[in-house]
């Protein structure tokens, strides 16, 4: 697995990119790719068009993130998951939370 | 053959003193020369020397220049032997005898040499290109007679490959011609261990070679599954991917398939991009059309494939038809095309549903008209019947009832020098998805299995608490922890026990998970409102719960144990 990201010129994005099994393992670097920077964004991305799998790990990572970003005022939409990702995200309720398409 | 080498030339004629000017003539070109002083001295020599030319007076004693003509062209078979006629004829009546006989060419008398010389050189290059000509065709004909003999062994093959299912069934009538040893259409039927019927038309781009070697591993791959008991969306998806990984771009397979469930009177119908088949009820209702929703077989990675069915339900006595679009593009003499709306004419004309299959390829074949054929042409009938007079279906059950893995079970323990570099998911995953039933569920067997064993390490091996992790602190907190006591641990264990039972409709998997630790106290509200709840942990069992059917405690709530049951048809 592995996990890059990337800022929006303007700072005001963050798009993170999840490789690969979105599980414990990927902790370390799933949080230094949001913590590491100077000024928090205005709004998050995770895209997922490269994960293929996640598991109940991963679910705390994603609760995480919201309460780093702001609780429920952040802003974080998750982007491009497989069938098998969305349904461990639906079946967790977690569109209730995140802007999941 | 260079034009300039030297030709042995027949020279017949009974005037000494004309023979001995064309002798001169030509020896001083260089060719050899024989000499005929009537028509069958010429015919004689040409026998005996088979020159290359001959040049023939029209009229001699014995035999004239037109029967010596007939003779020598006879003689000559295949080969081209021009045969230039000397004469002092010039009627036109006369000239046209000449060729008539068989002759290339005439010169008249007194010859004049320039021309003579010429005429020789061209004839030479035509006797050079038609000699060519032969030698190619020749050569072809070899390479034909070669090829339709190794298409002779590649059709039994493909043969013993693509009828080894239940064609012979005998709610199954087909037709496929077959002019050339292979065409590019392909049907294959067989049954499923639940007693459903699999039928697959294909027909592939393209004729002959390149078609039957997509067709091959479809009905390979088809056989495998089908008789495994693989689903059908399983089955086109692994056909999709096979035919695509080795076809070229253009070359694909368009299909129906066909899933004939003779119990429930239902099929489940997937088409992609042959032309729309029709359901004729047994109560004589308006043909029913089944069309193409889907790109064809080897067009989109498994990725974009789209697998979605058409269900539909046939009673007793109902008939499906399918075909490739040589029924379509049939023409006849005038090259008008049989067309849509004959087809569904044939439908609305037919009285006696039992006739219509043989209604259809008469009216086909009246249309094309005599001493034509098609090369290219399938048409299948598929009665849904009840399933007791359907032998395949019969067949099917005695083997079963000989030869199912309807129920077994495994046990696999993970010791303590594993914990820390093994994953056991993949392997147990890699087990599960070869069991008939349980592939189309791999992404939900993965998360129950990746859970129940990620619990049974972390709180009954390693002994981590997820108190732990309610703050993000000690969530890192968690994991650091989790591999400290993960380098270190030398004892414990976890015992994975799958029981997997089969019936009509489907099957059930036990999952039982126990590991060494002391247990715990499941707190109902734990893993009943573990998905409402907010904090960074609980969701796993949660998750289970929700996938599976039940999941139950037992021991010291060291062991765990899910019951997943899935249905063949859903």
């Amino acid at each position: 697995m592995a996990i890059t990201s990337t800022l929006s010129n303007d700072g005001s994005l963050l798009t993170i990119y999840i490789q690969g099994r979105f599980d414990f393992s990927s902790h370390q670097d799933f949080r230094g790719s949001y913590e590491s920077l100077a000024k928090p964004p205005e709004r998050y991305r995770v895209d997922m068009q490269e994960t293929t799998y996640l598991d109940s790990s991963a679910l705390g990572m994603l609760l995480l993130l919201r309460d780093h970003a702001g609780g429920d005022s952040s802003r974080i939409e998750i982007r491009n998951c497989s069938p098998d990702v969305k349904k461990i995200l639906t079946i967790s309720n977690f569109e209730q939370l995140f802007d999941i398409q | 053959m260079n034009d300039d080498n030297p030709l042995t030339i027949l020279v017949a004629d009974d005037s000494a003193t004309d023979r001995q000017i064309l002798e001169t003539i030509v020896a001083r070109d260089g060719h050899r020369v024989i000499s005929a002083r009537d028509g069958r001295e010429a015919v004689e020599a040409f026998e005996r020397e088979r020159p290359d030319l001959v040049l023939l007076d029209a009229l001699m004693p014995n035999l004239d220049g037109f029967g010596a003509a007939r003779r020598i062209k006879a003689l000559a078979g295949e080969s081209l032997v021009p045969i230039i006629f000397l004469t002092s004829l010039t009627d036109t009546d006369s000239l046209v005898q000449c060729l008539d006989a068989g002759g290339d060419d005439f010169l008249s008398k007194p010859y004049n040499r320039v021309i003579l010389q010429a005429k020789i050189k061209s004839f030479n290059r035509m006797r050079a290109m038609h000699s060519t000509i032969l030698d190619q065709r020749d050569q072809i004909g070899r390479h034909h007679e070669h090829l339709l003999q190794e298409q002779t062994v590649a059709k039994q093959v493909f043969d013993n490959i693509a009828h080894s299912g239940c064609l012979d069934s005998n709610n199954v009538k087909y037709f496929l011609s077959s002019l050339a040893v292979f065409n590019g259409d392909i049907l294959v039927a067989g049954m499923r261990p639940s007693g459903s019927m699999m039928v697959l038309l294909g027909d592939f781009t393209g004729h002959g070679l390149p078609a039957a070697v997509g067709a091959i591993p479809l009905a390979s791959t088809f056989y495998g599954m089908v008789h495994k008991g693989f689903t059908m969306t399983d089955i086109l998806r692994e056909i999709n991917g096979k035919l695509k990984s080795i076809l070229p771009v253009g070359i694909f397979c368009c299909a129906t398939m066909v899933d004939i469930n003779f119990q429930r009177q239902r099929i489940r119908v997937w088409n992609g991009g042959l032309p729309e088949g029709y359901i004729r009820r047994a109560g004589g209702d308006p043909p029913e059309p089944i069309s193409s929703t889907h790109l064809p077989l080897g067009v989109l990675s498994n990725k974009d494939f789209r697998d979605d069915l058409q269900t539909l339900t046939l009673n007793w006595g109902d008939r499906l038809y399918l075909w490739s679009d040589g029924i379509h593009e049939a023409r006849n003499p005038e090259g008008e095309m049989f067309g849509d709306e004959r087809l569904k004419q044939v439908f609305l004309d037919n009285e006696d549903p039992q006739q219509l299959f043989d209604e259809i390829l008469d009216r086909v074949q009246e249309f094309i008209g005599k001493g034509e054929r098609n090369d290219d042409l399938s048409l299948v009938e598929l009665l849904m019947d009840q399933p007791e007079r359907v032998n395949a279906f019969a067949a099917e059950a005695e083997r079963r009832s000989r030869s199912s893995l309807s129920e077994w079970s495994m046990n696999f323990d993970i010791q303590p020098s594993s914990f820390r570099a093994f994953d056991p998911m993949p392997l147990l995953l890699n087990i599960l998805v070869e069991v008939p039933g349980l592939r189309q569920h791999s992404g939900k067997l993965y998360t129950i299995f990746s859970e129940l064993y990620s619990n049974a390490l972390e709180h009954g091996v390693l002994g981590l608490d997820s108190a732990l992790k309610n703050t993000p602190e000690g969530f890192a907190q968690y994991y650091e922890l989790r591999q400290a006591r993960l380098d270190a641990v030398d004892k414990g264990y976890v015992r994975i026990h799958l029981h997997h039972s089969t019936d009509d409709d489907g099957g059930c998997l036990r999952v039982r998970v126990e590991d060494s630790g002391p247990g715990f106290q499941p707190d109902q509200d734990t893993t009943r409102h573990g998905l409402e709840q907010s904090g960074y942990s609980g969701r796993g069992l949660a998750l289970v719960e929700k996938l599976c059917d039940a999941v139950r405690y037992m021991g010291e709530g060291n062991e765990v144990e899910a019951v997943f049951s899935w249905r063949i048809d859903v």
